[in-house]
């Protein structure tokens, strides 16, 4: 279980008070497990990206939801487009990708 | 990464702290991995920029290595955590990254292709929304819902007897999740239909639910078997006692033969892992270890006088093995 505590520990220079403001921003989702955060190593790795948006990259705080709310969507598109690829038998796949080489440049 | 620093943030010798530091942000913006999702390449980019800066950032690592008595991939990272960093892209394109899909709270679901799928399935046979495209295939469009993977964390009580749990959806939905007895960490369930709605007629999918057993301070498990280091009182050892041992379903209570030792394993049968299907219950090991308690001058004089009395060597067979 990673507490709050712990992921203030990992995650230099960021205080408890700050991280429940993002908890309570609906920026960071952790589950709950009796009435305290728990945190999986998605969301450890998603305050640090947040962290380092405002810290280094500069992102200001009224900026910050918008540029998640960017990120989120295009990792769900990435998820979905991963999803719609694995759900193809290998036959429509290789059809697929006859269609779309001349259009796509794909790095192998 | 012993690329010249200066070269990786391309700044001249003399820059000053605040060219070098404008030069760190524009490329770290550029090239932070979290932002580049499909660049395979700009994580390493990233820390060789990263690398760069904790060297030129700092006034005196960067005479150091002005001087020459350090070089560039001398240097260790200072602020980051001791293992490997994992960067969210690599968890956000999983099944778990689906936790942060939507606006946040009361948000719409703005999956990013849900629209371009409608129109897909809408247009069948009607030959696409976009001119020159085909779309003519699969008139009657029908597919499965897809699944849902979520995580779920139970104590190793829950697990052993089986317990049912409610999951909180991030979508805000409930599930009633039941666990069954024996169950192993890292085992999925399958709760049919619970997850995304399907296409046409097809069925909805299913919700998979990884399980993640929490450890437990003074229980261990074997396959079905539980296993307990017990405390007992030395005499409670050399005398032979009635007393209550805790199991996953509650304290029973147990004999303890007379001359037990420390080491001395009893079996209580059926109190390990709950009875399922047709596997019997496990069974219940006690290991009994003997606790002095708190230091006293009657028990001290009456031990010294005993193995005075008595003298044993429990090391003897020890020594004779070694």
């Amino acid at each position: 279980m990673i507490t709050l505590h712990r992921v203030c520990q990992e995650v230099p220079g960021l205080t408890e008070e700050v991280l429940l403001h993002w908890l309570a921003q609906d920026w960071v989702r952790p589950e709950q497990q009796g009435g305290e955060p728990n945190f999986r190593e998605i969301d450890v790795a998603r305050v640090r990206l947040i962290r380092e948006l405002h810290t280094e990259l500069e992102v200001d705080e009224p900026t910050l939801p918008l540029v998640l709310s960017l990120l989120d969507q295009l990792y769900a598109a990435r998820r979905q487009l991963r999803l719609v690829l694995e759900t193809l038998d290998p036959p429509v796949r290789e059809s697929l990708a006859e269609t779309l080489r001349p259009l796509i440049a794909v790095e192998y | 990464m012993s690329k010249n620093p200066y070269e990786t943030l391309g700044v001249k010798k003399d820059a000053t702290a605040a060219q070098i530091k404008s030069a760190y942000l524009k490329l770290a913006k550029q090239h932070h991995p979290d932002l580049n999702p499909g660049d395979k390449k700009a994580e390493e980019r990233f820390k060789m920029i990263n690398a760069a800066n904790d060297l030129l950032g700092d006034t005196e690592k960067r005479a150091r290595f002005d001087r020459g008595e350090i070089d560039a991939s001398g240097q260790e990272r200072p602020p980051q955590p001791s293992h490997e960093r994992k960067f969210y892209r690599g968890f956000a394109e999983g099944a778990q990254g689906g936790r942060y899909r939507g606006a946040g709270p009361g948000g719409a679901d703005t999956e990013a292709f849900h629209d371009i799928f409608a129109d897909l399935f809408r247009n069948q046979g009607q030959g696409g929304p976009f001119p020159g495209g085909t779309g003519a295939q699969a008139r009657d469009f029908r597919m499965r819902g897809a699944d849902q993977r979520y995580q779920l964390s139970v104590s190793f009580i829950e697990a052993a007897l089986g317990a049912s749990r409610r999951l909180t959806l991030p979508d805000g939905r409930t599930l009633d999740v039941t666990v069954p007895p024996g169950l192993e960490s890292g085992q999925v369930l399958r709760l049919r239909g619970q997850g995304d709605p399907g296409i046409g007629s097809s069925p909805a999918g299913d919700a998979l639910i990884e399980v993640d057993i929490m450890p437990h301070p003074y229980f261990r498990r074997e396959g079905d078997d539980i296993h307990l280091d017990l405390p007992v009182t030395a005499a409670e050892a050399a005398l032979g006692a009635k007393i209550a041992v805790p199991t996953p379903a509650g304290p029973v209570t147990m004999s303890i033969p007379r001359h037990s030792d420390t080491g001395k394993q009893l079996r209580l049968r059926g109190r390990g892992i709950l009875a399922r299907g047709d596997r019997p219950a496990g069974d219940l090991y006690v290991t009994l270890k003997i606790v002095l308690g708190v230091p006293d001058a009657a028990l001290e004089e009456a031990l010294k006088t005993f193995y005075e009395r008595h003298p044993i060597d429990p090391r003897q067979h020890l020594v004779e093995t070694s």
